[in-house]
This record gives structure tokens, C-alpha cells and sequence, in this order.
């Protein structure tokens, strides 16, 4: 049974030879799934243009994930940047001062709207931010008290919609553009809306109950799914990212909500209202360590990336006004120290 | 005819048939319907991906001007600049780096189209200008833009840019990962299986750890991957993203399918071999070295190669001890970061560029050809050196 024999022998040679945790080469970057795309650009770009660092390696672990991997703490074994799609909250500037790592920089890179698309068939629709609140909320204030939502047809919720169908397929509650949609609509409706105040006093701004009786479809993480499922499903229309629509507008296209179409230009000026800022964060105790971390942020703040004309605009990033990313380049190149302050 | 029980016996008789042809009906259609669903499986993922095997490139002049150098979108025509890939662009600066003599000359090249040309070559849908659609055109009709083979697929590893996107990295990955899955839960595996079957007593204990690999073949194995990332990453301090972090876990989730069927490749082989070992004064070491194992051989192979195409096609639980990532080079060693092919395959699906669908439906027909030869080897094994008694 020499064969055995030999099985065994490099099975304990493998384990021999296989090193554990030595001094990195490599950048590591984990975070959110929606900065993940222009994170691995960048990546890319950085890696094929200079040819003395490797590749950093990027990981899709959601902005969450992202956080909890970064604020471990400072050493090889942790990574160098997380990205986010949404900004660090106070809590997690908190635990990472606790556990070793007391500088942080701060790096906003751009807008990411939040579209509401539908079959390229169908006659356009203009939402408001109460229409889209009232056709996903689980309850809503009837005669001065919460009810199960009551709305199966846009039309009955306002008159001037068609008479479809709600059928909403959009993220699942793990995912950050759920959040990020729960907090740009549900939450500035119910915190202003005023027979929600009537009914629920000061908590109209936290509640955010997403209806569980069907009409919103929870439709898993892959939005090029949703686009597919809209392709075929006439009646219903779809949450996603803004790059997703940019793409296939041969077969979708986009609510206009408040009047206002999801464009490059209405995002990017705020027009839109469903838009968020996306961020990464850096490690800075880890530069001058980690080969290649102070280049990769260079590059990632340069105007040929984040810039009006940059790469990432070509693959959905909305860039920031110039004023503000000449400010933004400022303070990142600069290694500016994030403090509690900047996040309140 | 009179019937011998009062009963009429041809009427029963057609029932019976009845009943038979109905059950042979049934079964065909469950056939026809598992049948019909591979074939539409095949026939969409086929129709979806064989267009990636071809790739558009456009022969296009190049100058190297010193312009170029520090604008390397100063090189060719500006319309031309925008249908060529950005990964001949953006290397222009650096090829002019390293090989001084460039600077001030003029080549035509075959180069990358982009993604949106590759697409609109081939009828897809894409963002390219009626413009840039025109000029691609007439470069077809002067020959000055092709569809050749798509070697880059095979050749290079991810990337942003759909058109140089292959999967070289994600297979060698894979093979990496194989290979420690391998050497761990293979000599361990059948070690546990010789043990249990050959020299463990039957008691309490054993029966306890029987119950425990049977159940531990069946449970979901992203757990495995919450197992791997408390042991080997957070407490033995294995790089994250490695290759080895990646065969330790998988080798978990084998162990228990490698048991199992050496158990079965073991009590399938007649006590009187043993017996007969024994009665001419082997020990039972020399039973188990020189009978059992080899006879069993081929029943271990087929369970550990069929277990391993299983590890192969496994996302869950590298998904946790992070290999779904970006990582576009190979890995050198065992503990460099790597990623594996259906890593690869799902985070192409997820991407917003349309030009990815059919770098994701290529990557799953190699996924699906690997694993059809593992099988396929699986089978050739037991049918070439199966023993009957």
C-alpha cells in the first residue's frame, strides 16, 4: 500500500509546509457588497499599474461584516480597510478605540442612488416618498389607529397611480440597501407624516415594520435577478442600485419619484431623494506596514477614479461635487484622524 | 369459462396489467420530467455561455508619443480610445517604461475590444454610441476588427473589466484547495472507516460516534465554514482567504462522506478473506494492509472522489473563512490568498455589467465538464477494478 503511504507523507508535508499568519504583502479590504464593485476596480487598476505591490484582495462581507473584521483590531491578522455603504456608526468608532485602533481616517467616495424600476412596456410612474412608504409599510394609521396595510393596488393609495397591482420586489432585511431604503423613505414619511404622528406620538420616526402579507417580495441579494424577474413580471416594479438601471435600460426603466428621474445629474445633485453616500476606512496605524496602503488610497481619491471623468463613473459611482472632493482628497491623503465628533 | 372462486378472473386479471402500466407510465414521466429539466438546464446555461468563448479584438494603431506616456488615452484616436479595452490603455505608460525604443514609434496591434464592442460584435445588448457602433463597423468590414477564440478566458484571472475577465486564478484555486481536502480528509477518513469496521469493539461509544458521522454528513455546510473560521482562522491563526484555511474546512465536510463509504467498501468484502488471512497466521495489521485495503480500493476511491466534486462545488462555507473575494492573481502557495471556482462563478452573477452573464454561464459549463470527468473517473475506477464474489 505505497500509495497510502505516499497520501500520508504529503499530507504531513503540506501541513508542515503551510505558514500561519506571517507579515502581509498584500492590502486586505473587506466590506459592503455595494462599494465591493469600485473597491476591486480600483484594486484592479492599482495592481496592473504597478507592478512592485500585489493586487490587494477584497471581500464582499457586507458593511456590518466589514466593521466587526476592522475594529479587531490592529495587526497583520486584521484588514486595512472596510469598505461601507453607509457611515461608521459612533458605537463602532467606540469599540475600535477600545480595542487598539485609535486612528481611523475617513474616506466618502461618492453616491449610490436607490431606484424604483419597472418593465420598459409599461406607461411611467411617478411615486412620491408617501406613496412608496404606504405601499411597503406593514401597518398603517386607519381612523386614529395602526392597521394591517389595507393597499393592494397603487391606485387605491393614491388616485393618480394606475391601477396595478402592488408587487414590490425588493432586498431582503440583511441586505444594506434595505436599510438604507427604510431609513430614505419609510422612516422620512412616518417622522413627518401627520396621522402617524397622531397615532404613535414621538416613535412616527422608528417605525419601519416592512408589510410580510406578499406584496413585497423579499428577492434575495442578487439584484440582477430582480431586473430579470421585471423583464417578465409586468406588473411589479423593483429596489436596486442606480448601476443596475444604467445598464439595462434596453428592458427597464426607472420610477421618476417626486417628478424627479433617476439620472446621473438628479443624483448627483440630490434632486433624487433615494440617494446615500458611500465610504471606505482606513487603518492608518497599518501604513508604512502594509506595502502599497498609501498608494492604494492615493489612487482610489484621484481624480482619474472618483472624478468627474474618473473610472468608477463609467461603472455606476455618482462622484461627489468637485468643491467637496477636493476636500474630501485633502483630509484622506492627509490620514485625518476620525473622531465622534465628525460622526454626530 | 366457469371461474373456480366465483370470480372473474380476466377481469382481474386486466386490472393487474392496468395497474402495472400505469405504475410504468408514472415512472417513465418522472424520467421525461428530470429528464427534460437537465436538458433545459444545459441547453439555457449552453446557450448562454458559449458566446464567451469568442472574443472581440480590434487591430488598432498605436503612438507612442511622449504624450502617451503620461496620458496613455493620448495613443490612439479618441473615438478608437473608446471602444478598446481599458487593460491595453492603462498599461501603455508602463510598456513604454520598460522598453524605452517604443517611445516615438507608431505599431498596429491587435488589442482587447471593450466590453460593450465585444458585446455589440456579437448582437448583445450594450451601451456603445451609434458613433462608436458606426466606426466598429467599418473596421469589420476592413477586417480591422475580429471575434477569435477567447484564450484569455483560460489564460487570465477576475477582473472589473468583463472582457478580461477568466478563470484561471478561481481554477488553480480550486486545485489547491482539492489538494489539501485531499491529503487531510482522505488518510484521516480512512483510517477512522478501518478502525470502526475492523478493530473497534461494538459498544455504547462506537455506536454513539456511528450515529454522530451519519448526521454529520448531513448538515448544511456553512456551519462547517463557522467551524473553520473559530478554529483554524480565530484560534490557530490560518491566513484568512488562504488556500489552506480553505482545504481545512472542506476536509471537515468530506471527512464524514469518506467514512461512510469506506465503511460500505469494507463490509462489502467477505469475512472468509480474513478468515482465511488469519487461519494462515497474518495479523490482523497485515489483514487489513494486504487484503482488506486493497480490495476495498476501489469503493474508497469512488466515495472520495465523489466527495470531493461535492467539496468542489461548495460556496457556503469558503464564503465565511473568506475566499469570496476579489483576488485576481493564482496563488503562489498554500497560504496565499486564493478563491475557488464557484466563488468566481457567483460573484460574476452578482455584477451589474451585462457582459458578465455569459462569463458566468462559461465559468458554470468548465464547473459542470470538471465535474462531470470526476465523476465519470469515479465510475471508470469501480467498473475497472470491481470485484464480484
Amino acid at each position: 500500500m505505497k500509495s497510502i503511504k505516499k497520501v500520508a507523507l504529503a499530507a504531513a508535508l503540506v501541513l508542515s509546509l503551510a505558514g500561519v499568519a506571517e507579515a502581509r504583502d498584500q492590502i486586505r479590504i473587506v466590506g459592503s457588497s455595494t462599494v465591493y464593485p469600485f473597491s476591486s476596480a480600483v484594486a484592479e487598476e492599482f495592481g496592473a499599474t504597478n507592478k512592485q505591490f500585489k493586487s490587494p484582495v477584497v471581500e464582499s462581507t457586507g458593511s456590518g461584516g466589514g466593521h466587526k473584521l476592522f475594529y479587531a483590531g490592529v495587526g497583520p491578522d486584521t484588514p486595512d480597510i472596510t469598505n461601507s455603504s453607509r457611515r461608521m456608526k459612533v458605537e463602532e468608532l467606540e469599540t475600535n478605540i477600545k480595542n487598539g485602533v485609535t486612528d481611523v481616517t475617513e474616506a466618502k467616495i461618492g453616491f449610490d442612488g436607490i431606484v424604483i424600476a419597472q418593465n420598459i412596456g409599461n406607461a411611467d410612474m411617478d411615486l412620491s416618498l408617501k406613496d412608496l412608504a404606504l405601499a411597503v409599510l406593514e401597518e398603517v394609521p386607519v381612523d386614529g389607529k395602526l392597521a394591517p396595510n389595507p393597499y393592494k393596488t397603487w391606485k387605491q393609495l393614491n388616485p393618480a397611480l394606475p391601477d396595478r397591482k402592488i408587487v414590490i420586489y425588493g432586498p431582503p432585511a440583511t441586505s444594506g440597501t434595505r436599510d438604507a431604503f427604510v431609513e430614505m423613505v419609510v422612516e422620512k414619511f412616518t417622522g413627518k407624516d401627520e396621522t402617524f404622528k397622531a397615532v404613535l406620538g414621538k416613535e412616527a420616526a422608528s417605525y419601519k415594520k416592512i408589510r410580510q402579507d406578499g406584496p413585497y417580495v423579499p428577492a434575495g441579494e442578487n439584484d440582477n435577478l430582480i431586473v430579470q424577474k421585471l423583464t417578465k413580471d409586468t406588473e411589479a416594479v423593483g429596489i436596486f442600485g442606480y448601476s443596475f438601471l444604467a445598464e439595462n435600460k434596453d428592458r427597464i426603466k426607472g420610477c421618476t419619484v417626486g417628478g424627479n428621474p433617476p439620472t446621473f445629474e438628479n443624483i448627483s445633485s440630490g434632486k433624487y431623494p433615494i440617494s446615500r453616500a458611500l465610504y471606505f476606512y482606513v487603518k492608518d496605524a497599518h501604513i508604512g506596514k502594509i506595502a502599497g496602503l498609501k498608494e492604494y488610497v492615493e489612487l482610489f481619491m484621484s481624480e482619474k477614479m472618483i472624478g468627474d471623468a474618473g473610472y468608477l463613473k463609467t461603472i455606476g459611482l455618482i462622484p461627489l461635487p468637485a468643491a467637496e472632493r477636493e476636500k474630501v482628497r485633502k483630509d484622506v491623503t492627509g490620514f485625518k484622524k476620525l473622531t465622534a465628533e465628525d460622526l454626530k | 369459462m366457469a371461474s373456480l372462486f366465483g370470480i372473474d378472473e380476466k377481469k382481474l386479471l386486466r386490472r393487474r396489467r392496468a395497474a402495472e402500466t400505469r405504475f410504468r407510465l408514472c415512472a417513465i414521466a418522472a424520467l421525461v420530467l428530470a429528464g427534460a429539466f437537465l436538458v433545459f438546464f444545459l441547453f439555457d446555461i449552453g446557450r448562454k455561455g458559449y458566446p464567451a468563448f469568442q472574443q472581440g479584438e480590434l487591430l488598432v494603431t498605436v503612438n507612442y508619443t511622449t504624450e502617451a506616456h503620461d496620458n496613455p488615452y493620448a495613443a490612439m484616436d479618441p473615438d478608437t480610445v473608446q471602444i478598446v479595452s481599458r487593460s491595453f490603455t492603462r498599461l501603455i505608460p508602463s510598456m513604454m517604461a520598460e522598453n524605452s525604443r517604443l517611445i516615438g514609434t507608431t505599431q498596429e496591434i491587435w488589442v482587447l475590444a471593450s466590453a460593450d464592442t465585444d458585446q455589440y460584435m456579437k448582437g448583445r445588448p450594450n451601451r456603445l454610441k451609434p458613433r462608436h457602433q458606426a466606426l466598429v463597423d467599418t473596421m469589420r468590414q476592413e477586417g480591422k476588427a475580429r471575434l477569435a477564440f477567447n484564450w484569455g478566458f483560460f489564460e487570465s484571472g477576475d477582473s472589473k473589466l468583463p472582457e478580461l475577465a477568466g478563470i484561471r486564478a478561481a481554477a488553480i484555486g480550486s486545485l489547491y484547495v482539492l489538494l489539501i481536502t485531499l491529503a487531510i480528509s482522505f488518510p484521516v477518513g480512512v483510517m477512522c472507516a478501518v478502525y470502526l469496521e475492523e478493530f473497534a469493539p461494538d459498544n455504547r461509544l462506537t455506536q454513539v460516534i456511528e450515529v454522530n458521522i451519519n448526521n454529520l454528513a448531513a448538515i448544511p455546510s456553512i456551519l462547517y465554514g463557522l467551524l473553520g473560521l473559530a478554529i483554524f482562522i480565530n484560534f490557530m491563526g490560518v491566513a484568512r482567504s488562504s488556500a489552506l484555511v480553505g482545504g481545512l474546512t472542506l476536509s471537515l465536510m468530506t471527512l464524514p462522506a469518506i467514512i461512510i463509504s469506506t465503511r460500505a467498501a469494507i463490509r462489502s468484502i467477505p469475512p472468509s478473506i480474513r478468515e482465511a488471512a488469519l487461519a494462515l497466521g497474518a495479523t490482523p495489521l497485515q489483514v487489513v494492509w494486504h487484503h482488506v485495503l486493497p480490495l476495498s480500493l476501489p469503493g474508497i476511491l469512488t466515495g472520495t472522489i465523489i466527495g470531493l466534486a461535492r467539496a468542489m462545488g461548495e460556496t457556503a462555507p469558503l464564503l465565511i473563512v473568506g475566499m469570496m473575494a476579489y483576488i485576481p492573481e493564482a496563488p503562489e502557495n498554500f497560504s496565499s490568498a486564493a478563491t475557488v471556482l464557484p466563488a468566481q462563478i457567483f460573484t460574476w452573477a452578482s455584477d451589474s455589467q451585462r457582459a458578465f452573464s455569459e462569463r458566468t454561464a462559461a465559468g458554470i459549463l468548465v464547473l459542470l465538464v470538471l465535474l462531470l470527468g470526476m465523476n465519470a473517473t469515479a465510475i471508470w475506477l469501480r467498473n475497472k477494478y470491481e470485484r464480484k464474489w
